[in-house]
């Protein structure tokens, strides 16, 4: 009611002046009936009415609403006074919405990615359970479960807890058909309760059932939503179909929901389809304790805790590694809730990005105060005027946070477009995060919005407004005439901040210097091979088509030759796993010549299949002995060539070459042959001992072609894609990279970090220096007074210039020392992130410190300059 | 008494609000109760209503008009009275009031308690009551 009144007040202001017309001219025609002149009915009608202008106020204020009424005043006062000076509502609203665009996204991020709950039934009681080495205390203390564990632990926990096994790293050639082409999948086998544990139904059709998890069950398939949109063009017959996995027949019993992701620190989240486990996997698999080729879940039943389950099975572990005792059988269990699982990960580096933020957040808010103190002091008299004249304190402090108010609200509007940017651009840089699709605002974003929004208006107004105090009105007032120091007082505070502020930004330079250097060591690793101008790609035969060792071999040769005879080519090889693109297996091995170690304690090495040509074509140096020869293939393959680091660890002072490495797991003995240098598995982890075997032979159905040219290797991409094709139409190829991309992509992580820390400090600095440069101008003008005596008592104008210098360095300074010390104790939270460099790296602190004191000599030099430059005549007449 | 008899004498809510405002609540009921009062008998205008009031009461009582269209608005507001735009007697566009059932019920609850106040008063001045002046 009273809003539409006041809302309408105009009109009904109208409709009164219409009444009172009507009113004027009745009573008019009355007096002219009584036998008054025109003239005289006029005026005795208005004389009798009275004021109709105060008719019209009285009504105006009736329909008024008070509270509104003074604040939209404010308003519109503050609007004209900071279109008045558009200059700083500029930069106070661009600095605001800096920092609270950048805060609002880190925010959104974070909670969509750490803290909202995941998209399954009651997630709250699903957690991920692993299998754990207690002796071996470098080892990560979460390691993929193997088949037999699982069916001990799945025995145990029956009543206790709903489990389900899924191997997430299984990957499908799907079958050129109906004009498609052939691709490469990334799968997941699952145990049949997988999708009812997490509490997810299929969007059609239906997920697995305990029958279509047998070894002897029809051949099914749960497409996800993305490839059932993708490759079959969302057909809504696609459940009874049959679809081509490894040229074998699957029938699609359901596609899943769009909404339905599921990803854990092992990945995951790429998974196109998935496959019941029991019909997929060996027998085999399904019982030994030493291949850990399983993910576990687990829902708790109502009663369970976490704690109490893992206890449980740690026992049935235990009992189960004794009883099944071999090289690589894990004697205990651990397990954290799904969403750790699957976000520990990012947790560091999305806090450490967050607390930047604030950082940023915090700097531009000192900021705007530092120019709101800036603006009082240059509007001192007009506020002493007005205190003087009666105006309540409360008004004006009122109109101050009004002001202030208004910047961060644009500042915040501003913000959230920035937010929504910055999103897009993450989202869209960071797909292989997991739970990035997640990302999205909310409820609570807009409230912390809106919350970060008040906040700097009330931190940035309250600091301004603080420095005005009644009692000095006089003073103010006087000022004018002497140049006094309660000028500096003020510009005291500002000093204040500024040191606040320089400490935060080298806190953030610092940080920005660490993780820049741990990122250019990261590039700098050396792979243990020339990355330029090499070309890789994955290609694995299936079963079905390529049965024997023999025709894998073939194929394997053939191709080889024909990339070789490929225009450009310099050299190409096979291998399983080319360096830089993973772990590619292990085993446990013994020396056979040597007395054999105790149980469980054999060496590790990692395992990989290399064809002849393969250590000339990615250039790994051949240090003694010689490479694989033509002949030793298939049943000739137990030789073997081992890596400098895995002669050290086998071999410590000994000759290799010729001695024999038994496999553990296998039993087979390979002659050594060579030795070669060492190459890593993954650019951001120390060299692993390696073993390599021919893969002419051993086994090997999946290789990755390497191709070596003298310039842009990329052109020889599509060439050599098409000879495959040629060769074979059903057969896909994967992740076709060049080596130095590959490096990009396991350095995405560290260089998205660093970048945008670097960014947040690069603002943060220009924040301070702006800062500084404003404090120190400030200071000059007031004081140009007092400058002007001294020069003309006889100061030198180089003296002049060093005594304003040190001024405005001086909090710069404190500041720095502040911010080190600060820094040295923050930077231990990102220990995690940093690679191959210490928290407390000298260089970086040296650099951070010359920088900023450089960026603040800058700052201050013109205002100091001018200061000294300053002509003795004018600056004491201006006053 | 709450006016003053003298030959004209005025009533509103300006005139008196600064000196006592507890009389200009009171005055501003009895105009509101009046105005109320006028519309009984039909629809009327702003300047109808203050030409009978002043006539009824034997030209006793002159509507400050500054405060007639104020009460009117406000009373409108209130849903007591609703308004519409007409054609005067005298052929002019003109604001027209009617008087709401809810008005109508406010009127019956104003009139017994000015009766009633009216009345005590009558009692403590020693005075005749009203209504029994009103039985002569």
């Amino acid at each position: 009611m009273n809003w539409r009144r006041f809302l309408q007040r105009s009109r009904a202001d109208a409709e009164l002046v219409e009444e009172i017309d009507l009113h004027m001219a009745e009573e008019m025609d009355e007096n002219v009936a009584r036998g008054m002149p025109p003239d005289e009915a006029r005026r005795c009608a208005y004389v009798k009415f009275g004021n109709t202008q105060q008719v019209r106020e009285r009504l105006w204020q009736q329909n008024t609403l008070a509270l509104i009424d003074n604040s939209w005043r404010g308003v519109k006062y503050g609007l004209r006074t900071l279109a008045r000076s558009p200059g700083f509502t500029m930069v106070a609203v661009l600095v605001m919405a800096l920092g609270i665009g950048a805060n609002v996204a880190l925010f959104t991020v974070v909670r969509s990615v750490l803290l909202n709950p995941l998209p399954y039934h009651q997630p709250d009681r699903l957690v991920s359970l692993y299998e754990h080495e207690n002796a071996e205390r470098n080892s990560s203390p979460y390691l993929p479960v193997a088949g037999g564990s699982f069916a001990e632990w799945q025995r145990s926990a029956q009543g206790v807890a709903q489990m389900a096994q899924v191997s997430p790293w299984q990957q499908y050639n799907v079958s050129a058909e109906g004009g498609k082409l052939p691709e490469k999948i990334d799968a997941a086998w699952c145990s049949w309760n997988f999708f009812s544990t997490l509490g997810v139904a299929a969007a059609r059709g239906r997920t697995f059932t305990a029958d279509d998890d047998r070894a002897g069950a029809d051949a099914t398939v749960v497409l996800s939503a993305s490839f059932w949109r993708r490759r079959y063009s969302s057909d809504p017959e696609i459940v009874g179909k049959k679809i081509w996995l490894d040229a074998t027949p699957y029938t699609v019993i359901g596609v899943m929901p769009a909404s339905f992701v599921y990803s854990s620190s092992f990945g995951g989240s790429t998974v196109q389809a998935w496959t019941a486990v029991n019909h997929e996997a060996p027998a085999w698999m399904m019982h030994t304790f030493q291949d850990h080729e399983f993910l576990v879940i687990a829902r708790l039943l109502p009663g369970t805790s976490l704690a109490g389950l893992v206890s449980r099975l740690a026992t049935v572990q235990k009992k189960a590694s004794a009883d099944h005792a071999a090289p690589g059988v894990h004697d205990s269990v651990t397990g954290r809730s799904m969403l750790d699982d699957m976000v520990e990960g990012y947790k560091t580096s999305l806090y450490a990005l967050l607390a930047a933020t604030g950082c940023v957040l915090l700097i531009a808010c000192l900021n705007v105060a530092s120019l709101l103190v800036a603006r009082t002091a240059a509007r001192n008299k007009e506020m002493a005027i007005r205190t003087a004249l009666g105006g309540g304190r409360l008004r004006l402090l009122c109109e101050r946070l009004t002001e202030s108010l208004l910047l961060s609200v644009a500042g915040g509007a501003l913000g959230l477009l920035l937010a929504c940017g910055a999103l897009t651009w993450l989202v869209r840089m960071r797909h292989d995060m997991n739970r990035v699709e997640a990302i999205h605002f909310d409820g609570v974003v807009a409230i912390c919005t809106v919350a970060a929004v008040l906040l700097c208006a009330l931190f940035s107004g309250l600091i301004s407004a603080t420095t005005t105090g009644g009692s000095e009105i006089l003073v103010s007032l006087q000022e004018s005439s002497r140049a006094s120091s309660a000028g500096r007082a003020r510009a005291g505070l500002r000093r204040l901040l500024l040191v606040l502020e320089v400490s935060l930004t080298v806190v953030l330079l610092v940080g920005a210097g660490l993780l820049l250097k741990s990122y250019q060591k990261l590039r700098n690793t050396d792979l243990g091979v020339p990355v330029d101008n090499v070309l890789t790609m994955h290609f694995s035969l299936p079963a079905i088509r390529y049965k024997e060792p023999v025709q894998q071999v073939a194929f394997f040769e053939r191709l080889l030759q024909r990339v070789r005879s490929l225009p450009g080519t310099e050299a190409a090889g096979l291998v399983s796993t080319a360096p830089g693109q993973g772990w590619g297996g292990d085993n446990m091995v013994s020396v056979v010549e040597h007395t054999p170690p105790p149980k469980g304690q054999e060496p590790d090495l990692m395992f990989r299949g290399a064809d002849p040509g393969y250590f000339r074509a990615i250039q790994i140096p051949v240090l003694r002995g010689r490479t694989f020869r033509a002949v030793e293939r298939l049943e000739r393959a137990h030789v073997a060539m081992i890596s400098q680091s895995a002669a050290q660890l086998l071999f410590p002072g000994e000759d290799p070459i010729g001695r024999h490495v038994k496999n553990s797991s296998l039993g087979e003995v390979y002659e050594i042959v060579g030795l070669v240098g060492d190459t890593r598995w993954s650019i951001a982890q120390p060299v692993f001992p390696t073993l390599y075997r021919p893969l002419y032979g051993n086994n090997y159905s999946a290789a990755t072609i390497v191709v070596r040219s003298r310039r842009n290797v990329d052109t020889l991409a599509l060439p050599v894609q098409k000879l495959i094709g040629e060769m074979d139409p059903d057969l896909p190829v994967s992740n076709v990279m060049t080596l130095r991309e590959t490096i990009g992509k396991s350095t995405v992580d560290a260089q998205f970090d660093s970048v945008l820390v670097l960014a947040f400090a690069v603002i943060a600095l220009v924040l301070a220096a702006a800062g500084l440069y404003g404090v120190l101008a400030y200071l000059v003008t007031q004081r140009s007074r007092e400058i002007g005596i001294r020069i003309a008592l006889g100061a030198q104008r180089r003296q002049m210039l060093r005594v304003m210098l040190l001024d405005g360095i001086r909090p710069a300074l404190l500041g720095l020392v502040l911010g080190l010390g600060a820094s040295a104790a923050a930077v231990r939270q990102i220990r995690s992130m940093l690679y191959e460099t210490q928290p407390l790296d000298p260089v970086v602190y040296v650099a951070v410190s010359a920088t900023l004191l450089l960026v603040a000599a800058c700052a201050c030099l013109l205002p100091a300059w001018r200061a000294s430059r300053l002509d003795p005549m004018q600056a004491l007449r201006t006053e | 008494m709450v006016y003053s008899y003298s030959h004209r004498s005025s009533i509103g809510a300006a005139s008196l609000s600064r000196s006592n405002p507890s009389n200009a609540e009171m005055l501003k009921g009895t105009l509101d109760m009046m105005v109320l009062r006028t519309l009984v008998t039909g629809d009327a205008h702003g300047h109808t209503i203050a030409k009978v009031i002043e006539r009824t009461s034997e030209e006793v009582l002159e509507v400050e008009q500054g405060s007639l269209y104020p009460a009117l608005h406000r009373l409108e507001d209130r849903g007591w009275l609703s308004s519409y735009w007409g054609i005067s007697e005298n052929n002019r566009k003109a604001r027209f009031y009617r008087l709401t059932a809810a008005g109508k019920r406010q009127l019956v609850h104003q009139t017994s308690r000015w009766r009633q106040m009216a009345r005590a008063i009558a009692l403590v001045m020693g005075e005749e009551t009203p209504s029994a002046k009103g039985n002569k």
